[in-house]
């Protein structure tokens, strides 16, 4: 039997997308929201855009938050997608503080509205940017995609505590935006991989193939 | 920061039609199998506005973008007649990633804030349709450029994202459908007092055009239509000529490599 991926459909924006872009990649995923899915899937895929607060309270409501935990624990891949990743934090100041699941220690800040010679930066960040790997990216099949730009829109972005977490980033005004982190069996990016074209479907594969 | 260079698809029910000024309108094809065409040329974003939506109230894109956000892997826009969260929800489930309002913003601002506090400003963008004023300034028209709002565009740029807008999407209604150029004053003024992204949008009828408005780095993205429709030009070509003036794109030798 082939293995189980699970998108989490928790009414969150983008899971339609990043569906589409699964079976474009060849991957057969289940949508759902029931947690005994999530308990049993063999890989998780965690979407999301908009507030972070508005996707805590969701997972929360729906029993998500500690099935999610038991689910990383049993040690299996687990993939969480713009604020599918930043939820992984242990709180973020977005709209006020707001405790995250807490998975990977670090917060979600801001992106800063200067760049590091004084000049003024955008935000939200929008655009396709390419990704600057650490030494544990280039240990993960993700790297696959290193040197080819992906699509970021956001406005706050993940900062782990211990620098080793944060495995990409992108470059905005010479100020390191984290792309993508790792704790173990943890994976999460900031970059849209559904609406990255080719790259992004290669990061999606690299991560079912895990 | 790679500068995005967008396809922009103006549809009235099933074409993909052209104007000029925002009137008259051509049909040029079909709107899906051209979206197809600019992913492949490495469009980094598409922008599709229902051009009689706002006249009937109501945006009749979910048909569209629906099948084209399963077979094309950017980011897709989409405007024209939103008026609603509900509006926002059903364009936002069927795979757009952002929504573009004019009309009923200028009517009440807070939709924009109704939107960003729900989806994220990432998912609002303003769009603003202006028309140059013989006294100087520009106005910023309602419904596909029938109605004055009696807005200034720039000051209006600066309450939209106050609102919650995350990005503008800037049109020159007196440069759009000309391909005589885009209007260079307006982009810059807006993109001067918001801190925000800016989509230029209207008049590119050449490289050069686009090359010529990005060479001010205040502007984030162009928008281009006409130009694309009549095969006048490509996304490649664009991305060549910006290259060479040393304008910084996303490089798609990937994507064409697969």
């Amino acid at each position: 039997m082939s293995a189980r991926t699970v998108v989490v459909d928790y009414g969150i924006g983008n899971v339609f997308s990043v569906c589409n872009a699964l079976r474009a990649s060849g991957i057969d995923a289940e949508l759902t929201g029931s947690l005994s899915a999530v308990r049993d899937a063999d890989r998780v895929i965690l979407p999301g855009v908009g507030a972070f607060a508005r996707a805590m309270d969701a997972l929360n409501e729906k029993g998500l938050s500690d099935t999610l935990r038991r689910y990383v624990d049993t040690g299996r891949p687990f993939l969480g997608i713009c604020i599918g990743m930043q939820v992984l934090m242990e709180r973020s100041e977005e709209f006020g503080e707001h405790a995250g699941l807490g998975f990977v220690p670090g917060s979600v800040e801001r992106i800063p509205d200067t760049a590091s010679n004084g000049d003024h930066l955008r935000v939200p960040h929008i655009g396709w940017a390419p990704l600057h790997g650490s030494k544990s990216w280039e240990e993960t099949s993700l790297s696959d995609v290193a040197d080819a730009a992906v699509y970021f829109v956001h406005s706050y972005h993940c900062v782990p505590n211990d620098p080793t977490h944060r495995i990409a980033h992108a470059d905005y005004g010479g100020r390191k935006i984290t792309a993508a982190i790792r704790q173990e069996n943890i994976f999460g990016v900031q970059f849209h991989p559904e609406r990255s074209g080719d790259a992004g479907q290669k990061v999606l594969r690299a991560f079912t193939a895990l | 920061m790679n500068r995005r260079l967008i396809a922009r698809l103006d549809v009235k029910m099933e074409h993909l039609i052209k104007g000029v000024h925002l009137e008259g309108w051509r049909k040029m094809g079909d709107p899906r199998e051209r979206a197809r065409a600019y992913y492949s040329q490495g469009a980094d974003e598409l922008l599709y506005m229902d051009v009689v939506a706002s006249l009937y109230g109501r945006n009749n894109l979910s048909g569209i973008v629906r099948q084209v956000a399963s077979e094309v892997f950017v980011p897709i826009t989409v405007g024209g007649g939103i008026r609603s969260l509900d509006a926002v929800r059903e364009l936002l489930s069927v795979g757009a990633d952002k929504v573009a309002v004019n009309t009923a913003a200028t009517i009440d601002p807070t939709i924009l804030s109704v939107i960003s506090d729900t989806y994220g400003s990432q998912a609002t963008v303003l769009s603003i349709e202006a028309k140059r004023q013989p006294n100087g300034g520009w106005e910023a028209m309602t419904d596909n450029g029938r109605n004055h709002s009696g807005r200034d565009a720039v000051a209006w740029a600066v309450e939209g994202q106050k609102h919650g807008a995350g990005e503008i999407l800037i049109t020159s209604i007196d440069q759009d459908g000309t391909g005589r150029g885009m209007d260079a004053a307006l982009i810059a003024s807006v993109a001067r007092e918001v801190d925000i992204p800016v989509i230029a949008s209207g008049g590119v009828g050449a490289a050069s055009d686009v090359v010529k408005v990005l060479s001010n780095p205040d502007v984030s993205a162009v928008a281009i239509a006409g130009a694309l429709h009549r095969d006048k030009l490509t996304l490649a070509d664009v991305r060549t000529a910006c290259r060479s003036a040393g304008i910084a794109t996303r490089s798609t030798e990937l994507e064409v490599a697969e």
